[in-house]
């Protein structure tokens, strides 16, 4: 058989790009985007507050509309795509993964840091019950050696994930390592593989290639890259080299250009906003930390006077995980008393 | 049995949390008398240790505390630190028996206290529970505001580190935000309450962490100062290792407005509040102040329960057991 390698492909601009518009997405642009990207074959297309179900807080940022109207409302515009949530323990909980599925979800990713597989147990389980398509989602893989994360890999599937991804939160794996993480899972798991990538350091398409010549099954992108730090792997780029690499997304790549270009540019530059690789982000992937911490970086830096990259390369040294964005006014404050 | 009166208590679960327990009211209560230590596997640490510091103990759970009646006389207070699982069962039974019961797990069968805000309360109680381990850091910060002026909106983070995390919090880690929550709208009095848990790998192990943020009217800061800074000192009162981390830092939202989609749109005073709960390492490590500060607090609450039964026995003319 010669059948072309067929890859699934997860669109994150509306969930991963809330972090790129601090969570200020309006309600009319994200519909828009997701008929578009409905109407040019992506397979799903994830909508939650940047850091999941329930992530609406002081510490991460409110929302410009609720859950509801944002899952509802593209739950209402699609077609032929799935529509996920994302879901962080610790952060939501199974109410809300409950309320979600009242609103049209069909497929849920639960995501943990990568060390800290087993407090998903409880909510991969019973979105299962829900009859949920279930993806696990090893946050900060670039923490773990491939054979420890395959060992966090297996745990959320043995709990019935459909499939584990090896996600970069901090946009800092180099090519062979993304490599050899999905390598390592794919070897030990029976269930599909994804990976998502940040592009900090100018590699998210091309780690995302790496880890589909090494057997990934799905793989995560967005329209023009929008997403926290440097973004996401961009989603029409990507679609480009897999079809010239004669993989096939099922995706209709023009659509996909005019999406990024006529929906997501206009619309950031409304915000005034870019998703680039400029020093701040740059020394998110250089030093190894959670991309969403970009933007409140910034607004402490302001706040405290300090230098951003010296935030975000002293949280890097304390090895702080996704979801400690308290941490930066802690480092922030700590580092204006020093500068006195 | 010589020297002050004292009243005296039973642990059930012999696990980290139980045995450190143990540890702080062997070396530092006055007012408690430790009568067994109970389990359920006899080769437990928690276990092995007490028997090398004289402690009764039992390897048959609680039937072999309430099948002991020397024991079981003399045990007025019962502190649980099992799951709610066996709380639930375990409840009833000691209720019946006429003890005051200290539930350290989430089961909730009692009311919430936090011995430094709204224990006195409830000193009638037949059962109390403790919350979590992060609403014992938060919970009473967050009262220290809305004592000074309304809170609409009331928000803690919690990160700990993995290995100070038991299977318990693991396996429903939902529980701890649920119920930190709801404490922090019962007893912290925010209008409306949300709780985060962060469990972080890093090694050497990172000491607990907590922030509070509110959304409050605005008010007068020097007298939230005063407030918070009286609460932290009421708190180490009993949890030494409890400390600022920095100075809460006040943010007027007037010109920047906050909006919450579904909820509000607050123009006040946004109170950030940077708390460290390093251990007192009697059993467990000093970075596991999450663990440390829920054991201080069942002691504390032992203690209050104590004096108020000897004040009681003593008004009634009786004498205590001893």
């Amino acid at each position: 058989m010669t059948d072309a390698k067929r890859i699934l492909i997860n669109d994150v601009t509306l969930r991963d790009g809330m972090h790129a518009l601090s969570h200020q997405f309006e309600l009319d642009d994200m519909l828009a985007i997701a008929r578009a990207l409905d109407e040019a074959g992506v397979g799903i297309i994830e909508v939650s507050h940047g850091d999941g179900l329930g992530g609406n807080t002081i510490t991460y940022g409110f929302s410009k509309h609720t859950e509801e109207e944002y899952i509802r409302g593209v739950a209402g515009v699609l077609q032929h795509a799935k529509l996920d949530a994302l879901l962080l323990p610790g952060i939501g909980t199974i109410e809300d993964l409950d309320r979600a599925v009242d609103w049209g979800i069909s497929v849920v990713r639960i995501a943990t840091h990568c060390t800290e597989a087993d407090i998903a147990q409880q909510h991969i389980e019973h979105a299962k019950q829900r009859g949920l398509e279930t993806v696990g989602f090893l946050m900060m893989s670039h923490m773990l050696r491939p054979a420890a994360l395959a060992e966090q890999a297996l745990l959320m599937a043995s709990y019935g994930a459909d499939c584990v991804y090896v996600v970069d939160s901090a946009g800092a794996l180099l090519t062979h390592e993304a490599a050899e993480r999905v390598d390592a899972l794919r070897q030990a798991l029976r269930c599909e593989v994804g990976y998502h990538a940040h592009n900090n350091l100018g590699l998210g398409v091309a780690n995302s290639v790496a880890a589909v010549e090494r057997g990934a099954d799905r793989i995560d992108a967005s329209l023009a890259g929008l997403g926290a730090g440097a973004g996401n792997a961009q989603l029409e780029v990507f679609a480009a080299v897999a079809a010239r690499m004669g993989i096939e997304t099922g995706c209709d790549l023009y659509a996909l250009m005019d999406a990024a270009d006529t929906l997501v540019r206009p619309m950031l530059a409304r915000h005034g906003r870019a998703v680039q690789i400029d020093g701040n982000s740059l020394a998110l992937g250089y030093a190894g930390v959670y991309s969403s911490f970009l933007h409140h970086a910034r607004r402490a830096a302001e706040r405290f006077g300090v230098d951003v990259r010296d935030i975000l390369v002293e949280l890097g040294k304390r090895n702080m995980v996704g979801g400690q964005e308290d941490m930066i006014i802690d480092v922030a404050v700590e580092l204006s008393r020093k500068k006195e | 049995m010589s020297g002050a009166a004292k009243i005296g208590c039973a642990i059930i679960g012999s696990g980290n949390i139980g045995t450190d327990l143990m540890v702080k009211i062997l070396r530092h209560s006055e007012l408690l008398e430790l009568t067994m230590l109970v389990g359920i596997d006899t080769a437990s640490d928690g276990l092995a240790r007490a028997r090398r510091l004289d402690v009764a103990v039992t390897d048959r759970g609680i039937d072999g505390l309430t099948e002991d009646l020397d024991v079981l006389n003399r045990t007025d207070i019962v502190f649980d630190a099992t799951s709610a699982k066996a709380h639930l069962a375990h409840a009833p039974v000691l209720e019946a028996l006429g003890k005051t019961v200290i539930d350290l797990t989430p089961a909730a069968v009692g009311p919430f206290v936090v011995p430094a805000v709204n224990l006195r309360e409830h000193l009638d109680a037949p059962n109390v529970n403790l919350i979590t381990c992060g609403g014992q850091a938060t919970i009473p910060v967050m009262h220290a505001i809305s004592r000074v002026t309304p809170v609409r909106y009331g928000e803690m983070i919690s990160s700990i580190a993995s290995k100070s995390a038991g299977p318990g919090t693991r396996q429903n880690i939902d529980e701890f935000t649920q119920t930190t929550a709801r404490g922090l709208e019962r007893i912290g009095g925010a209008a409306r309450g949300k709780a985060v848990i962060i469990l972080n790998p890093a090694d050497p192990p990172l000491i607990m962490r907590n922030t509070v943020y509110a959304f409050a009217d605005d008010a007068d800061t020097p007298a939230l100062l005063e407030s918070i800074h009286a609460m932290v000192d009421a708190i180490r009162a009993y949890v030494p290792g409890y400390r600022l981390k920095t100075e809460p830092i006040f943010d007027s939202l007037k010109s920047t407005p906050v909006s919450i989609p579904g909820y509000g749109t607050f123009d006040g005073l946004k109170v950030t509040v940077l708390l460290e709960v390093e251990g007192a390492a009697h059993y467990l490590p000093a970075y596991a102040g999450n663990l440390d500060i829920m054991t201080a607090a069942a002691k504390r609450t032992g203690e209050m329960f104590a004096e108020s039964l000897l004040e009681k026995r003593a008004t009634a003319g009786g004498s205590a057991h001893d």
